[in-house]
């Protein structure tokens, strides 16, 4: 069940240069949240109405706390950077449907997670459930530079790779390029291996080429601006292959049906 | 204590509604409102077959308000009638449906197949500024309004809101040319045309280029809309832009409407509704209004 609540802020730190991390005491959405769900976080300026959607980067259900890390970008991120421990923040959450679409069991038990950027932090939570439900989880992080952010807590969960834009760390080049340096999906592991990935459009398409080009099912995270964050909007649609659930006209809603979807159902 | 008004034949527990295509059929919002608190909810646009809507992205951020170009993507009136008019006949609150249409043909068949169904008003967006072929041509020409107004009320079972864009130079005109055509009642404000442009990206926010601008941004446009009106028509007004408190919603009931319908407050707080409702209450309680009709056009 969504909630919308004014929640405690625990620990608000600053990774790196333009990169945040905090801590939420929220029982309820830790209890709920899967990965690959999001939050939305409302500005304390009133002159700025819509949420700003924020992925669940990691939960401790005994705890009660949520994490988020984040990019600051505009003004609401920005705002909440400035936040200190102790600070109120308005929530609403946890929304959409994440990465329990991908089908559990022992069919696939290789699970590569890829993620680009600032679409890394959700992978954190989804490596943790997956080493725990005894898969063998593996994660392709790309950055800009060799100052990375969350490697070391991926580490506890994950045997990573690396991908660096300017080849500080790494493979240089893309997180496609890691894959295939790395050769990740191995002729006759297809049908095992399943990729979870979440980025910027870019990366994503290439990753829907080359899972189509290997035949091995990917799993993909959308952004899109939102307006209400629970369905009711229409205004963050993607194109899909089959008719959607609302509307029955091939638009899903990335903060109901998605943000995640099987590449296959997209019209990428 | 009285907080129940009449509008346009039908008796609602209090002058709350929400503003067509901000909650969805209530069913979205079901988690965070008791539907049945509310004086009504009035449904997205739907068309007589579905519409798939626009590019995106739909949606900018503005100052104090948002801009949208969702172009009215809806179901169509078959699965609306099956799922949403069902899930909102479970709530002792008044159904409101919006109703869309390409060509006057089209709003007639849709208000024909609505004949059958237990909503209890129909509301005619003529005013979506977003959709190329729809609104625009029918909500900016006064002789277009009466016209149309005059087809669905033919046809209609239910009383009929006939639903003004504030994109024209006297809304006035427009309100009394609906009046002419016999609607049972005006609502007032749709969205203002507006447009965003993104300089990191150099083009427009939004893929529709234009979008209509909601929020308490407009807020002061819509008042001094609904006063105009008020002064000039006889039927019953349900005023809307950019209310976002109890405080918003009794400015618009004392320049003249008999209720209200809340938008865009939704999404920054999917309580708000609820608490509008609470808020008219206490401000009736703390100033002694036996009757909200004490307040209706109190202000003239
Ligand atoms: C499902 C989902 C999960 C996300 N998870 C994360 C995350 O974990 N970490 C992170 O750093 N960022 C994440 N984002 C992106 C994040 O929402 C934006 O960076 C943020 O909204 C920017 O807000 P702002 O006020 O700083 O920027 P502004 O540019 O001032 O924002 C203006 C408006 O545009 C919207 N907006 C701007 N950029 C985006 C965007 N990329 N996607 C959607 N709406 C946007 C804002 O919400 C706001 O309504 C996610 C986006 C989505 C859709
Ligand atoms: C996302 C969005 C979708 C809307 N869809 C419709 C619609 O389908 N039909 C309609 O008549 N008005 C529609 N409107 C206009 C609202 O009902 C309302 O008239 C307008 O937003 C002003 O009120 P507000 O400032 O409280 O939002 C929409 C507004 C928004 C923001
Ligand atoms: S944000 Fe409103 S439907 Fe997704």
């Amino acid at each position: 069940m969504k909630r919308y609540e004014s929640l405690t802020i625990l620990e608000s730190s600053c990774l790196q240069e333009g990169i945040y991390s905090m801590t939420l005491d929220a029982r309820a959405i830790a209890q709920e949240a899967e990965p690959g769900q999001f939050v939305c976080l409302y500005t304390d300026d009133q002159s700025r109405l819509l949420p700003r959607p924020i992925s669940i980067c990691d939960v401790d259900r005994e705890a009660g706390t949520v994490r988020l890390v984040y990019r600051t970008v505009g003004f609401g991120t920005k705002e909440f950077s400035g936040k200190k421990a102790g600070d109120a923040i308005t929530v609403l959450g946890p929304i959409g449907t994440g990465y329990s679409k991908v089908s559990e069991g022992k069919e696939a038990p290789r699970r590569i997670l890829v993620g680009g950027g600032i679409g890394i932090p959700p992978m954190l939570l989804l490596a943790k459930e997956w080493k725990q439900a005894g898969y063998e989880v593996i994660a392709v992080l790309g950055y800009r530079t060799k100052d990375t952010f969350l490697l070391d807590d991926m580490k506890q969960y994950a045997t990573c790779y690396v991908a660096t834009d300017d080849g500080s760390l790494g493979t240089h080049g893309t997180v496609i390029d890691a894959i295939r340096e790395n050769g990740l999906i191995p002729e006759g592991a297809e049908a095992e291996t399943v990729i979870a990935a979440c980025g910027p459009m870019p990366m994503l398409r290439g990753l829907a080429g080359l899972a189509a080009e290997r035949n091995v099912s990917a799993y993909v995270s959308l952004e899109e601006r939102m307006a209400c964050g629970v369905g009711a909007c229409l205004g963050c649609i993607t194109k899909t292959k089959s008719v959607d659930a609302h509307s029955h006209v091939h638009n899903a809603r990335i903060c109901t049906e998605g943000p995640v979807f099987d590449v296959r159902e997209l019209c990428f | 204590m009285n907080t129940s008004v009449n509008l346009a034949g039908v008796t609602l527990k209090n002058p709350v509604l929400t503003a067509s295509g901000t909650f969805g059929s209530g069913m979205e919002y079901g988690e965070f409102v008791d539907l049945s608190r509310l004086g009504g909810v009035v449904t997205k646009g739907v068309a007589i077959t579905p519409w798939e809507g626009n590019p995106t992205p739909r949606i900018a951020e503005t100052t104090g308000g948002m801009l949208n170009a969702i172009g009215l993507q809806n179901p169509g009136l078959d699965v609306f009638c099956e799922r949403d008019l069902p899930f909102l006949s479970k709530f002792d609150t008044a159904i409101v449906v919006n109703v869309c249409g390409h060509s006057e043909e089209e709003y007639v068949k849709a208000v024909e197949r609505l004949a059958e169904t237990n909503a209890d008003l129909l509301e005619i967006n003529i005013s979506c500024p977003n959709v190329k072929e729809g609104g625009i041509a029918f909500g900016t020409n006064a002789a277009k309004i009466e016209e149309i107004t005059r087809a669905v009320k033919k046809v209609a079972r239910q009383p009929i809101i006939m639903k003004l864009s504030p994109n024209v130079t006297d809304i006035t005109e427009m309100a009394l040319a609906a009046q002419n055509g016999g609607a049972d009642a005006v609502s007032l404000i749709n969205t203002i045309t507006g447009m965003k442009i993104d300089i990191n990206r150099r083009t427009f926010a939004l893929a529709n280029k234009t979008g209509g601008l909601s929020g308490p941004a407009i807020k002061p446009v819509a008042v001094r809309m609904v006063y105009q009106v008020a002064q000039k028509v006889s039927v019953p007004i349900l005023g809307m832009g950019g209310i976002a408190s109890a405080e918003d919603a009794l400015e618009f009931l004392m320049a003249g409407a008999t209720a209200v319908s809340v938008g865009t407050a939704n999404f920054h707080n999917p309580r708000v509704t609820e608490e509008i409702v609470d808020g008219i209450e206490a401000y009736m309680k703390r100033n002694r209004v036996e009757d909200i009709h004490e307040l209706i056009g109190c202000v003239k």
